[in-house]
């Protein structure tokens, strides 16, 4: 972690991160149980407050484990990250340009299809994802039978089934942050196949943004898709926040960008 | 190095990417979120080994309340069905409860009377405050009684977020946010109530746009009206069931009106003094659920038709007492009440109504409730007396008048259109802080509901059909 990176992560997203602790976003819909992940892992170790100039609610909490600091940070949560609403802007924007070591999505065992699109839109940004199945016990309730290991495949990331309420599965989870951030663990995320179309138009406007250089920080097939999406304000964030990134001095290149 | 490369880089990159899109036709970004369901909608057939999940079947009942091609026919049904059942339900105890109440007053007068009370004592008590009190019981008090309960029930069974979700599109093309249709909901209780539920909009454009149309939709203070008007003019001679299938008809045109009217102001304003963007909301549709029967009989009853006949006899009562006064005090020959009706007369006739109805609107500002008695009051008053025990001697009444149709849909439109009653006013006062806008508030419809009445009223006389 670089000086401009944290002096970025403490004065644009109110993140005080120690220089060894790893920092681990939280992900996912809302309703999922993904506040009870996050406070059985945390405990009272916890820091709440605002998004800085936002009325969201931002909640971080720290935790060891194999003597390996972790910073987490419970995100909005979200149906998408297509920065609809300001909480999904939130939770994009951290993803985007916090760039956490590790980002976990808290999935509903009972409603999958509608949770994995978020994981989806999360995997096409960052490679590290971890997938946490919560409410496994609903699950099982409601007599749904899940795949968890034919997931895992599919999605090409760690998948881990919990029930966070009776703390069932989150030893499993905190072993495999382990491994992810002492990088033995391999990540191949899916990534989101358009139709032809979409394909067509993203081809098109693919050399234009790797002239621009962007491709080390950034997704450039993603990038192209957000600016189909007219997402016009993405392109001038990207550009504050990189320089902040670099040269340390985001007030000034935020609010002139901005 | 990125700064260097910098903005006219970034410029041309947004220029690009925008002709890009709109060589697409601007559909991208649907057919983006479509293909991530499709991604998630493929996997999970893989992985999914048994579902027999209850949570199923509210999924595909959705798949048809909420489709492209069912949802509106849907809603438009329900909508129907409502109406009809109040519609036909209202007729008898209405007119149990006119004859009821009105039998009731003979008794009175007889008392006052014999008790050799002052005539102008009678004439304030029984002829102005009883008799305007007994017509808000009579002709609010059935529909109410029905229609809140079966609305009520929709809200209970979970349907209305589907309404919301189903309007969301037009919203968007009015440039507006989809939860104003939950606002518009709730204006059909209340229009102060539906001002008030504007606070979930968090855009302030999108909110002012909210709280400036949620009186396009009747709420129940001018529910009756139409519902009273609908059916004395609807349909004089098809047989009775015939006859609420029409009226339903009519109401539901009328209701249709003020959602378009709802829609076409929101468009305009949002691209004049409004003008803006429309921002995205996130709407989570809950389960249906079985409605909780007798909750809901006491929430619609207790709640909202007591709630809003003690609030309507409230302002009748005095207002009925105030009425007969004006009516029976002389300035010269003519009246006070006939004064003023004849000095509006002249400005009501071009928009198709008479100086009676238009000064009942306008002495209906602080309660809507109270504009059908006030007519009726000025019409009695004025020298016709007649006995009224039912909506058939109503109808009379009107057409001695010089009623036609086109005053009974000038009437109902007016209704539907015109300026918002006090208590809304206040309140957008209090929503909004301030006066421009709650002269605005006020200015908006009164314009709309003059211009649509001036429009059919000229149009029809000019074709020579009324």
């Amino acid at each position: 972690m670089n000086v401009g990176h944290k002096k970025l992560l403490r004065e644009h997203f109110g993140i005080k991160a120690k220089s060894d602790q790893y920092i681990i976003a939280l992900a996912g819909n809302p309703n999922v149980g993904k506040s009870t992940v996050f406070n059985a892992l945390t405990g009272l170790r916890q820091h709440t407050g605002n998004w800085p100039g936002k009325t969201v609610d931002n909640a971080q909490g720290s935790f060891s484990y194999q003597n390996i600091d972790f910073l987490m940070v419970d995100l909005p949560g979200t149906y998408s990250i297509l920065t609809n609403t300001v909480e999904e802007e939130i939770a994009r924007d951290f993803i985007c340009f916090a760039i956490p070591d590790v980002t976990i999505v808290v999935l509903d065992a009972t409603s999958l299809e509608r949770n994995l699109n978020i994981a989806l839109q999360v995997m096409e940004i960052t490679p590290k994802v971890i997938v946490c199945v919560n409410l496994m016990d609903e699950a099982q309730k409601n007599r749904i039978v899940l795949d968890l290991p034919g997931l895992e495949k599919e999605l090409g990331v760690p998948v881990i089934g919990t029930s966070a309420r009776q703390g069932i599965g989150l030893d499993k989870l905190k072993e495999v942050l382990y491994l992810a951030v002492k990088e033995q663990m391999s990540f191949h995320p899916r990534q989101l196949q358009y139709s032809q179309e979409v394909e067509k138009a993203i081809e098109q406007l693919l050399p234009k943004i790797e002239q621009f250089g962007l491709s080390e920080y950034l997704n450039p097939r993603w990038l192209a898709l957000r600016l189909l999406d007219s997402d016009q304000m993405l392109t001038r964030k990207v550009c504050a926040y990189l320089s902040a990134n670099s040269e340390g001095d985001i007030y000034k290149e935020v609010s002139m960008a901005l | 190095m990125i700064r260097s490369t910098g903005d006219a880089f970034l410029h041309e990159l947004n220029k690009d990417a925008e002709t890009l899109r709109l060589s697409y036709g601007n559909s991208l970004g649907d057919k983006i979120i479509a293909d991530i369901y499709k991604n998630a909608e493929q996997i999970t057939k893989n992985v999914i080994l048994i579902d027999n999940n209850k949570k199923n079947w509210t999924l595909k009942l959705d798949n048809y309340l909420t489709s492209k091609v069912f949802g509106y026919p849907f809603m438009l049904l329900v909508l129907g069905i409502i109406l009809w059942i109040t519609i036909s339900g209202a007729n008898i105890p209405s007119d149990i409860l006119a004859s009821a109440l009105f039998g009731l007053q003979e008794v009175v007068s007889r008392g006052f009377l014999s008790l050799g009370a002052p005539a102008w004592l009678h004439g304030v008590l029984v002829l102005g405050v009883f008799n305007s009190v007994a017509w808000v019981v009579s002709v609010m008090l059935p529909p109410m009684a029905i229609f809140f309960p079966l609305f009520t029930l929709l809200e209970d069974l979970g349907y209305l977020p589907r309404v919301a979700f189903n309007l969301d599109n037009l919203f968007k093309k009015a440039k507006t946010c989809g939860k104003q249709s939950l606002t518009m909901c709730m204006g059909f209780g209340c229009n102060a109530a539906g001002v008030v539920a504007c606070r979930i909009i968090d855009s302030p454009r999108e909110r002012l746009i909210a709280i400036l149309t949620n009186n396009f939709v009747p709420c129940n203070g001018r529910f009756p009206i139409l519902i009273a008007i609908g059916t004395i003019f609807g349909v004089g001679a098809l047989a009775s069931q015939l006859q609420a299938l029409a009226v339903t008809g009519i109401i539901t045109g009328v209701i249709m009106i003020g959602v378009f009217v709802t829609f076409a102001v929101s468009w305009f304003l949002s691209r004049s003094v409004l003008k803006g963007e429309a921002s995205s909301m996130v709407l989570e549709l809950p389960p249906y659920r079985r409605p909780k029967i007798v909750s809901v009989v006491y929430r619609s009853i207790i709640d909202r038709t007591i709630f809003v006949l003690k609030r309507a006899v409230i302002v009748a009562a005095p207002a009925g007492g105030i009425i007969w006064i004006v009516a029976n005090t002389y300035i010269g020959e003519i009246s006070i009440l006939n004064h003023l009706a004849g000095w509006l007369n002249p400005f009501a006739q071009t928009i198709g109504m008479d100086g009676y109805i238009l000064l009942a609107f306008i002495l209906g500002l602080p309660a809507n409730e109270i504009v059908f008695p006030i007519l009726i009051m000025s019409y009695i008053s004025s020298g016709t007396m007649i006995e009224l025990e039912s909506l058939a001697e109503l109808q009379m009444l009107f057409i001695n008048h010089g009623w036609t149709w086109l005053t009974a849909a000038n009437v109902m439109l007016f209704t539907l259109l015109h300026w918002p009653c006090g208590t809304t006013l206040i309140t957008t006062r209090k929503e909004t802080g301030s006066k421009k806008w709650t002269l605005a508030a006020f200015i908006i419809p009164t314009t709309v509901a003059f211009t649509v009445c001036f429009i059919l009223t000229q149009t029809v006389r000019l074709l020579g059909l009324a």
